[in-house]
């Protein structure tokens, strides 16, 4: 278990890559984490289909914030039904360590702020059956 | 730094009476420090509840045979013997629940719904457990009361100076916790007991965290009802205690209906059981309330008086410890007024990354809100880690908490 504060992890909380808030973006949602109250918040700006840019705010442990870091150089670019298909798989693989059942919340956070921000987008309904 | 002074309890052989301490984690010696959340419980108590599944279990209060005849007699004991722990008149005023947020969520909606009224108040505090909280909550709601709180102070003590404000002829009920699971603070209870009464109101304790740990004499502190958990005090979960005044729940209508709690029933009606029966509808969690007598036999021979002493002596080196460390800052009350339960943060790294790092040192700790997200607003800090204490807890413990503490530090430096 010594494993978990791997270095990227920690690089990812101390330098979070796309920090901050769009001036305009096209959808924004924010995630809480009832466990811990812990809040993030996704800011996409869709263009064309596709995720033209994308920034995250909000406050959470080293796990969430870098996960969340993570997510954001993942999708950039990326098109809507790329991110669609993202589920927990895809986090657990960027965060490259063993992630134990409690801590799973976490990790996921920033993944659902993203998802339910996109599915807001194209219209469509949100199932937190899809973080299983 | 503070020296222990010669100790109350015998902490080798108190150890040695809960298996589950003997054990190491991630290469570690375990360090439980969370025992506000769950205690854990000594090999009588595991005994008791195989004792009874293995020999006499059998439903209870149903059957003439002899299993059923000694299951009853032994759940029926220990109902005598919690109702002597906590100084109750009858042990007809003992009702078994599941825990403390189901003995409060019967007086609020057994109680409340046949009492209160649209403009009628409860009174509760800024600290309360969301168990304490939620269920006034949802029955303000269905009966048009409103809710008024006792705030918290600089130092997470009960601001009482209001009391006699907020305390109003309309106020019906005051609904407090014994002791704060987040600060520790122990709340000043025969005195709002006193209060209230001049007003005429109830008074409702949330003893999860005091009947565990220290002396609760619901006729000394002049309350009406006490609510209180079995897994918080060396006992089995899913078995919790509602007290109350007999007077009071004799009054009171039913909560769950069902089988054990009728006395006639017909096709559209039906009458009630005696006390404590009325409000147990159902089979009851048998072997759990017989291992919490167990419990309670346990504590007591122990001493609640030396339990006490021994935790706050340990939160004073706890405290000492812990301040000393850069970057740590602790909450709550002096020691007087406290017991052994210590919320921290360390600068700059999430409560959840420190009680992470701990675990990997062995050191088992809660990290969050503590099912208090009104107090935590009120601290400033949407999470805290927390140490909690117990009889079995020793210094060595606390020292590996401040070593797990200064690595927790190297790594999110
Ligand atoms: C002060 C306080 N009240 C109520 C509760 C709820 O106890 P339970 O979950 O056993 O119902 C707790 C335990 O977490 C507590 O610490």
């Amino acid at each position: 278990m010594d494993d978990l504060y791997q270095q990227n992890i920690l690089d990812h909380w101390k330098h979070p890559r796309n920090s901050g808030r769009l001036d305009s973006p096209t959808v924004s949602y924010e995630a809480i984490n009832p466990l811990c109250g812990d809040k993030l918040r996704f800011d996409l700006l869709i263009e064309d289909e596709t995720v033209k840019d994308v920034l995250f705010s909000g406050r959470g442990c080293a796990i969430s914030q870098a996960a969340a870091s993570m997510l954001t150089e993942e999708v950039k670019g990326k098109s809507l039904a790329e991110v669609r298909s993202l589920g927990k798989a895809d986090v657990l693989e960027l965060l490259g360590i063993p992630i134990g059942y409690s801590r799973l919340k976490c990790a996921l956070l920033g993944l659902k702020a993203l998802k339910v921000g996109v599915y807001t987008a194209i219209d469509e309904e949100w199932d937190e059956d899809e973080l299983l | 730094m503070t020296q222990i002074a010669t100790p109350q309890l015998d902490l080798a052989r108190i150890r040695a009476d809960f298996p589950i301490l003997h054990q190491q984690v991630n290469g570690h010696p375990l360090a439980y420090l969370d025992s506000t959340a769950s205690s854990q419980k000594p090999a009588l108590v595991i005994d008791a509840l195989t004792d009874y599944y293995r020999r006499y279990n059998a439903n209870v209060h149903r059957g003439v045979y002899q299993l059923s005849e000694q299951a009853t007699e032994a759940m029926e004991q220990a109902r005598h013997k919690i109702a002597r722990f906590i100084n109750a008149r009858s042990p007809r005023e003992i009702i078994f629940t599941r825990n403390t947020t189901e003995s409060i969520n019967l007086v609020a909606n057994a109680w409340g719904r046949a009492n209160l009224k649209p403009g009628d108040r409860i009174l509760l505090s800024e600290m309360e457990h969301h168990s304490n909280l939620v269920p006034w909550q949802i029955i303000a709601q269905a009966t048009g009361a409103e809710l008024d709180f006792i705030p918290v102070d600089g130092d997470g003590r009960l601001a009482l100076d209001d009391l006699n404000t907020l305390l109003t002829e309309q106020t019906r009920l005051v609904a407090v916790t014994h002791m704060s699971n987040v600060l520790g603070t122990i709340n000043p209870i025969a005195a709002i007991a006193q209060a209230a009464k001049a007003v005429g109101a109830l008074v409702l304790v949330d003893g999860a965290q005091s009947v565990p740990h220290f002396t609760v004499d619901v006729q000394a502190l002049g309350i009406d009802f006490l609510a209180f958990s079995g897994h918080k005090m060396c006992g089995p979960t899913g078995i919790g205690v509602l007290w109350g005044r007999k007077s009071i729940l004799q009054a009171m209508p039913p909560f769950l209906g069902g089988g054990s709690m009728i006395s006639r029933v017909e096709l559209r009606q039906s009458t009630w059981h005696e006390l404590p029966h009325k409000f147990e509808a159902g089979t009851p969690a048998i072997g759990e309330a017989i291992g919490l007598g167990y419990a309670v036999d346990y504590l007591s021979q122990i001493g609640m008086d030396a339990i006490h002493q021994a935790e706050q002596q340990l939160t004073a080196y706890a405290l000492e410890r812990l301040d000393a460390i850069d970057g740590l800052q602790t909450y709550g009350p002096a020691v007087a007024e406290r017991g052994g339960v210590i919320s921290f943060n360390l600068d700059g790294v999430h409560a959840h990354d420190v009680a992470a790092v701990l675990d990997q040192h062995g050191v088992a700790v809660r990290a969050g809100h503590h099912c208090c997200q009104p107090l935590m607003n009120i601290l400033g800090a949407p999470a805290t880690t927390r140490a909690s204490f117990y009889l079995y807890t020793t210094p060595e413990e606390v020292d590996q908490l401040v070593v797990a503490l200064e690595k927790c530090k190297a790594i999110f430096s």
